[in-house]
């Protein structure tokens, strides 16, 4: 599932210092449980992201570990403290070894 | 011509869906729940989580059990696990809040099999657990299916 991923994140552009910001998360992905049988009856084989991670400016703002149970096109809300002006960056981790990124800045007023 | 004839066929088994609703409200917890005690046990080394605490926020009807979404509260939180007790393997995600983390909550959009509780785990800043419960009935697959 290496085609067709594509990461979706919304973060807003400026902050205050020390500020809560809301972040979401979207990425297009099939996230294949494992658990469903194709035409013949044979068992499709589980292909998932199995971990989120997002940081900020190299520190950790939550790390997610993903089971089969989580819907297609997985999605993530949370809020995350910006102390100053820097990068956040998101990686999915996918069953097949690939790692998708995705990176915004925030500047901090 | 097609559309019409789906939009019929639709109307009718909606109007089924009552009976179906009202099976799944005796059916209640399924019996898988269990798998998803074993889980917690595993989680909290047997030591068990109290209730309260901590809030989880999901629909009480599930119209679509492939993306229900759930949102989960623990303040002072560590770490946050969630179940699904009625899913095939109940384990569905564990949070890890980080050092740049503003609050204890996350929302993410998840699987349900059928009508069950979703369970949140929470491992606190001290070592204990606390957990909270949210029963979702799910429709689909009730009577179409």
């Amino acid at each position: 599932m290496a085609s067709g991923v594509k990461p979706r994140v919304k973060v807003p552009k400026t902050a205050e210092a020390g500020e809560a910001i809301t972040i979401k998360t979207l990425i297009s992905h099939k996230m294949e449980s494992g658990q469903r049988k194709d035409d013949d009856g044979n068992l499709i084989p589980r292909s998932i992201i199995n971990r989120f991670t997002a940081e900020f400016n190299g520190e950790n703002v939550i790390d997610v570990l993903l089971e089969p149970a989580i819907s297609t096109n997985p999605y993530f809300q949370f809020e995350a403290i910006v102390p100053e002006s820097g990068e956040f960056t998101f990686k999915w981790y996918d069953d097949d070894g690939d790692i998708y990124e995705a990176k915004k800045k925030v500047s901090v007023a | 011509m097609t559309t019409h004839t789906r939009q019929f066929n639709r109307r009718s088994i909606l109007s089924l869906g009552g009976c179906a609703l009202a099976m799944t409200a005796v059916v209640g917890t399924p019996a898988l729940a269990s798998l998803t005690d074993d889980a917690i046990a595993a989680l909290t080394g047997g030591a068990g989580a109290v209730e309260g605490g901590i809030s989880i926020t999901a629909p009480e009807i599930a119209e679509n059990g492939n993306t229900v979404p759930v949102e989960i509260n623990a303040p002072g939180a560590v770490a946050i696990t969630l179940f699904a007790d009625g899913n095939p393997t109940p384990s569905v995600a564990t949070f890890k809040f980080g050092a740049l983390s503003a609050s204890r909550t996350a929302s993410t959009r998840i699987r349900l099999s059928t009508t069950q509780n979703v369970v949140a785990v929470a491992e606190m800043a001290d070592g204990s657990f606390q957990m909270a419960k949210a029963n979702v009935k799910v429709t689909i697959g009730g009577c179409g299916g």
